[in-house]
């Protein structure tokens, strides 16, 4: 029986000629990521283990990106035990203030995600680096502990589900819309357990950017990664990035899938999900009568340059409406840089929009951004649960960053 | 026990809320758990209570806090209709118990007496009489919550993580990870 790309990594990875869904493996992993939310459990519980040392300092991630810069006490505490962990043993990829961004921006960008990899991240949107052809999901703080002392993980090997993606993508259109879509079609649990394994002609449209958002959100139907398959589009980001060799894995003829969904992708609408599932998709056209207060453009979901030039395009010229608070946050350093470069960040305050440096910040209700009662945001994050970015009475609508951008004008739920 | 029973969809956003998540003792996490859709749980919960929910539980963000806060408030179980995946291995990585069983969570009402033997997976709805088996979980899994979670297993197994039987029992693979 042939095995799907995900079968293919963990089985060349756990030394395995062939696996199937449902076995459970333990494999070496290439790469260990945690933030300052997740990593000082993951620190305390390695000494409350008595373990002091780590499998590989190159082959470990410590990004502070949540909480951070610092929004108080006890935060600053949190990012100074990560501190002194990164420099007690030396880690390599530890991203601070000033280097950082959010983390699933930043780990590609800085070429440590490569195709065929295995990578564990105590953060569940480590499924982003699927665009590039890696293996790699989330998990939590004492899988990271343990990751970070053997260099090993345990999983159960997944069945999955073909996205067959067919049609080509048009902007304004992007690949949120891709990916709500989706969400929208299987529910936040129709993929529980699976991977999702994209492919077909429509593939070819996508950006690396619209990937990465793609790959970002398979989380929020339940999956366990979401793998896409490595073009000329993967090379070229790939290039300049990750100097290491790489394989890239493709499905056997015969890979057997739960099911396959076809979505064309010349037929999409700009969407937004409604509170408070990322299931309830509905048309932005549907909602102009949804009134907003803030809109958040960031995030490791739409956070990258070309998030920031679709909402450029849009803001250009015109004014936030009077009472909404437009913030934009690049995710990245590297996207700050560019985008200020571009002179994106100059038509965002011209526009009358705050631009904040990276952090996931207001995305999960941290800082940055938090909703008061009944305040209605129109956010380019991932998740829209109750009280997420803030009170509970609160309403998070997700969607790209040209709705987002056209709904901060408007002033209310806009198509652009 | 006490139980609590909640629908669908229970994410760990409101399991323990990120405002809280500046701090991981287990006093705050208990502090506030379930704090934005039941803002009597911590008040009420003792211990040994069940909580009882639906399908997809602990669904969302990865936060090992979401695991550790209801372990702080010394819930002895977590039954669900289903678990998010990476809920479901922090649930098994911490040695917090959990259940799958979507028959006794159709068959239990708010206010019923219930008991669970993690061990044999059986629930008991002693106010109904009905009696529900949850699905076993593979030896390799079992091994781990019966070590106390994974690092204390790691340690036992002599500081590797060592392998599940190839083609064995662990192949079945009940629950999802």
């Amino acid at each position: 029986m042939g095995m799907t790309a995900t079968q293919k990594i963990l089985a060349a990875h756990a030394g395995r000629g062939a696996v199937t869904a449902g076995e459970l493996l333990t494999m070496p992993v290439d790469l260990v990521l945690g933030n300052d939310i997740t990593a000082p459990v993951a620190i305390r519980e390695m000494a409350r283990a008595g373990c002091d040392s780590v499998f590989d300092r190159g082959k470990i991630a410590l990004v502070l990106d949540h909480f951070t810069p610092n929004k108080d006490i006890a935060a600053a505490r949190q990012c100074s035990a990560v501190r002194a962990f990164a420099r007690r043993h030396a880690i390599e990829h530890f991203y601070d203030v000033g280097a950082m961004g959010v983390e699933h921006t930043l780990l590609p960008e800085k070429g440590l995600a490569a195709p065929g990899e295995v990578i564990i991240g105590a953060d569940s949107h480590t499924c982003t680096y699927g665009a590039l052809g890696a293996f790699s999901t989330g998990v939590g703080s004492t899988d990271m502990a343990a990751g970070m002392a053997t260099g090993r993980a345990w999983f159960k090997v997944p069945a999955a589900i073909r996205i067959e993606l067919a049609g080509a993508l048009v902007r304004p259109l992007c690949g949120k819309d891709v990916v709500l879509y989706l969400i929208g079609l299987l529910g936040v649990d129709g993929a529980r357990y699976l991977s999702l394994e994209f492919g077909g002609p429509g593939v070819a449209s996508l950006s690396m950017d619209d990937r990465f958002t793609v790959a970002n959100m398979a989380i929020e139907c339940g999956a366990k990664n979401g793998l896409f398959p490595v073009d000329d589009t993967t090379r070229a980001y790939l290039a300049g990035r990750a100097a290491r060799r790489w394989t890239a894995y493709t499905a056997d003829e015969d890979a057997v899938y739960e099911r396959t969904v076809t979505i064309d992708l010349g037929a999409l609408t700009p969407l937004v999900a409604c509170p408070h599932l990322p299931s309830r998709v509905r048309p932005a056209s549907e909602l102009s009568h949804v009134s907003v207060s803030q809109v958040v453009i960031g995030s490791c979901t739409n956070g990258r340059l070309e998030d920031m030039r679709a909402a450029a395009e849009i803001l250009r010229g015109r004014r936030v409406c009077d009472g909404v608070r437009c913030l934009v946050i690049p995710a990245s350093q590297e996207v700050y840089l560019r985008s200020l470069r571009e002179g994106l960040l100059e038509v965002f305050v011209e526009a009358g929009a705050a631009v904040s440096t990276p952090t996931c910040g207001p995305c999960l209700g941290g800082h940055m951004g938090i909703l008061d009662e009944g305040e209605v945001c129109v956010s380019t994050t991932n998740r829209n649960f109750v009280g997420r970015m803030g009170h509970v009475t609160s309403e998070i609508y997700l969607a790209g960053p040209s709705v987002a951008a056209a709904s901060a004008v408007a002033g209310h739920i806009a198509a652009p | 026990m006490g139980i609590f029973v909640y629908g669908d969809n229970v994410d760990t956003d409101v399991i323990i809320p990120a405002r809280y998540l500046a701090r991981s003792d287990p006093e705050s996490l208990a502090a506030h758990c379930m704090e934005d859709i039941d803002a009597d749980f911590a008040g009420k919960v003792a211990p040994g209570d069940i909580v009882v929910a639906g399908q997809n539980f602990g669904c969302g963000s990865s936060r090992e806090h979401a695991p550790l806060a209801l372990r702080a408030c010394r819930v002895s179980c977590v039954i669900a209709g289903s678990f998010a995946r990476i809920f479901y291995r922090n649930a098994i990585n911490i040695g917090l118990p959990i259940l799958e069983c979507p028959e006794a969570v159709a068959g239990i009402s708010p206010g019923d007496e219930v008991t669970a033997d993690i061990a044999t997976g059986r629930i008991e709805n002693r106010t109904t009489g009905r009696v529900f088996a949850a699905r076993p979980l593979p030896p390799f899994v079992r091994g781990i919550i019966d070590a106390g979670g994974l690092l204390p297993w790691i340690a036992r197994t002599g500081g590797g993580l060592g392998t599940p039987s190839p083609g064995g029992a662990d192949a079945a693979g009940g629950g999802a990870i």
